[in-house]
């Protein structure tokens, strides 16, 4: 059930992705922030959503467009703003930037810059959880573009024929880089695709808080109970281009203007926790001027972080017991 | 100690290592009922379910993705490959995901995970199914990369890749799995990765074989011996990390390298050994480093034509005269 609690959770999370990105951009155009930079602004709802139904010890995979996904699973701001900037104190000591970030500790397995490519990966995750044994489950987080590639498909069918505890969760934001879904992809909603491998498929509007978190729920319990994986598209739209500096030919200003002005995931949570009564708008003012401090704060300490040591260079490749002062 | 085939020999390992450790599972094509096609698994699924001897179906990158996501959340999973040939179909999960996973997240991660499977020539089966791809996974770094030649060394070096926390592609090939040996049976017997084994001793002539090219090459050393030329054979047994300092050593004593795999010639292994060894060693080689290996055609079906692709004794025995100059 959307609690109160989990309704703020959600709205705060949300507002610290969306002002993270948004100072990305502001440090992209500064120039001081470089490499492959794909924004989530305009998607915060489903990770947000999703990710508030999970436990630090449920496993994520992310995808090239993974901030959003590693905030909304616990990470700090800095330490994600210190990765992007690769500087030493970042996630992943400055060897991953935008499109690696991983924090294990929180479950997070991983933004992976392959487009389907982490989807095995947390339907991995998903195995280590049943042979725990104690209820954890994982979440495959892909885009429209990643539901054309095998590797997914395979996954699925495996997911499926062995019962694993994942929730498949497509993040349909209509292109992969300029390429429509009605170009690439043989059906409308992907989520039929699902009855394909025998397992529930939902298509939600992936702008809507309490839509997505209707059938998270109950993929999230579903998967905790030991029955099986299910899927969920999530319809929704990214602001910005595929990356910084994408011209973006393949759509109109017109199409971008009514996902911007209409359909803004935030905005509309905003109003509808103000009809509900649920909070004022000086209290929701005040968890989203918290979260710019918070994304500002994160810019200043990645600037002040030191460049890592090119020592690590070798010596992070393969785990090495002595080096670590422990066993295997 | 018990004489084993090599293919036994794997198996037990797996069998000792499973009871050691109640989470390693193992994944791949076959290798339930039928007990992998070639037989390495033969009766794991009665001692251990299906739950962790687990059939997979013919998806060889989801599967080795599965397992990489498992062995980074504390499962440590062995990954059975039909073919070698068939991981080039898992080229991404094992290249881009699996070398990379602990290295890009900034050493967060630990990945025990070996993939494992059969490679070569000899049974007929083309060119699809009889390649030897561990060049390949050598380039990369984040893979260990191991190649045994006996049954007994196939178990040392087979036990440490499981109790290794990173990933290990672990190479056997077809040809020797039938091939008997006298097996060390302590439960903790393992080979640790960059330890070269001088296999045979010798004064004129340094040779390096791997694999099938163990055996290849030291049947060539006692051809030579009859000519009194007295060869060095040395296995490598791991290519990455590969031992250097047994090679030069030996390099020192004979002044002469050859190196040979049935893996192709061309930007193969062998030619990083010799461009390595040339660096560290030049002052002590009296010849140029010699290489053998495939002819630059894919694996031929004819068996004749087979036999003409692929380095044979004699090629190798011709191969250290002309070292010689003889």
């Amino acid at each position: 059930m959307l609690t109160k609690e989990r309704k703020k959770q959600i709205y705060t999370t949300m507002c610290k992705i969306r002002h993270f990105e948004l100072t990305v951009i502001t440090m992209f155009e500064a120039n001081v922030l470089r490499g492959s930079v794909h924004l989530y602004v305009g998607e915060e709802a489903i990770a947000a959503t999703i990710c508030s139904l999970l436990n630090d010890d449920d496993y994520i995979a992310s995808t090239h467009r993974g901030h959003g996904h590693c905030i909304a699973k616990g990470a700090t701001l800095a330490k994600s703003m210190a990765e992007l900037m690769g500087k030493a104190d970042g996630y992943c000591k400055g060897h991953s930037g935008s499109m690696h970030i991983a924090d294990f500790t929180k479950g997070n397995l991983g933004a992976n810059a392959i487009v389907g490519g982490g989807v095995p990966i947390a339907v991995g995750g998903a195995y280590a959880a049943r042979v725990n044994g104690r209820g954890q489950v994982a979440v495959s987080f892909f885009g429209d573009g990643a539901s054309n590639e095998g590797v997914v498909h395979e996954s699925m069918n495996m997911a499926s024929n062995w019962k694993l505890p994942v929730i498949f969760v497509c993040e349909n934001n209509q292109y992969a880089v300029s390429t429509s879904v009605s170009e690439s992809t043989s059906v409308k909603d992907i989520s039929v695709r699902a009855k394909g491998y025998d397992m529930p498929g939902w298509t939600v509007d992936g702008n809507d808080v309490e839509e997505i978190y209707k059938v998270a729920e109950k993929a999230v319990k579903r998967a905790r109970e030991g029955k099986g994986p299910s899927f969920i598209e999530c319809k929704t739209y990214r602001w910005f281009g595929h990356w910084m500096g994408d011209p973006q030919p393949y759509r109109t200003r017109d199409e971008v203007k009514v996902w911007r002005e209409e359909r803004d995931p935030l905005k509309r949570f905003r109003e509808k926790l103000i009809a509900s009564g649920d909070f004022t708008a000086a209290e929701l003012d005040a968890i989203d001027k918290a979260a710019e401090e918070e994304a500002l704060a994160a810019k200043e300490y990645a600037l002040s972080c030191p460049e890592p040591d090119p020592i690590d260079l070798e010596t992070d490749v393969f785990y090495v017991p002595e080096k670590e002062g422990g066993a295997n | 100690m018990a004489e084993m085939t090599y293919s036994q020999a794997l198996r037990d390992v797996v069998i000792k290592e499973m009871k050691r450790d109640p989470k390693l599972f193992m994944m791949g094509e076959d290798i339930a009922t039928l007990g992998g096609a070639y037989g390495v698994t033969k009766g794991l699924v009665d001692i251990f379910g299906p739950e962790r001897i687990r059939n997979a179906p013919i998806s060889e990158a989801a599967t080795i993705g599965i397992g990489l996501g498992a062995a980074c959340c504390g499962i440590p999973a062995i990954v059975e490959l039909q073919y070698w040939d068939f991981g080039l179909v898992a080229a991404d999960q094992i290249i881009n995901q699996v070398a990379k996973t602990r290295f890009v997240f900034g050493a967060q991660a630990k990945v025990p995970l070996v993939i494992r499977g059969q490679q070569g020539i000899g049974r007929g089966n083309g060119a699809t199914h009889s390649q030897s791809l561990e060049t390949i996974f050598v380039h990369f770094p984040g893979l260990k990369v191991v190649v045994p030649s006996t049954a007994n060394e196939a178990v040392g070096l087979f036990r440490s890749a499981i109790r290794d926390p990173n990933p290990v592609c672990f190479f056997e090939h077809k040809l020797l799995y039938a091939k008997k040996d006298e097996i060390n049976e302590d439960p903790d017997f393992m080979i640790p990765f960059g330890q070269a084994r001088i296999a045979r001793e010798g004064t004129d002539c340094t040779i390096v074989g791997s694999m099938l090219y163990l055996f290849r090459s030291l049947e060539a050393a006692d051809l030579l011996a009859q000519e009194g030329i007295n060869v060095e054979v040395i296995d490598p047994r791991t290519l990455n990390p590969f031992d250097y300092d047994t090679v030069i050593e030996s390099v020192k004593k004979t002044g002469r390298l050859l190196v040979v795999h049935e893996a192709h010639r061309k930007a193969g292994w062998g030619a990083e050994v010799a461009a390595e060894v040339t660096e560290r060693a030049f002052k002590y080689l009296d010849a140029p480093v010699a290489r053998l290996g495939a002819v630059d055609c894919p694996i031929p079906f004819n068996p004749m034509l087979e036999k003409a692709a692929t380095p044979q004794v004699s090629q190798i025995v011709d191969a250290v005269k002309a070292l010689l100059y003889k």
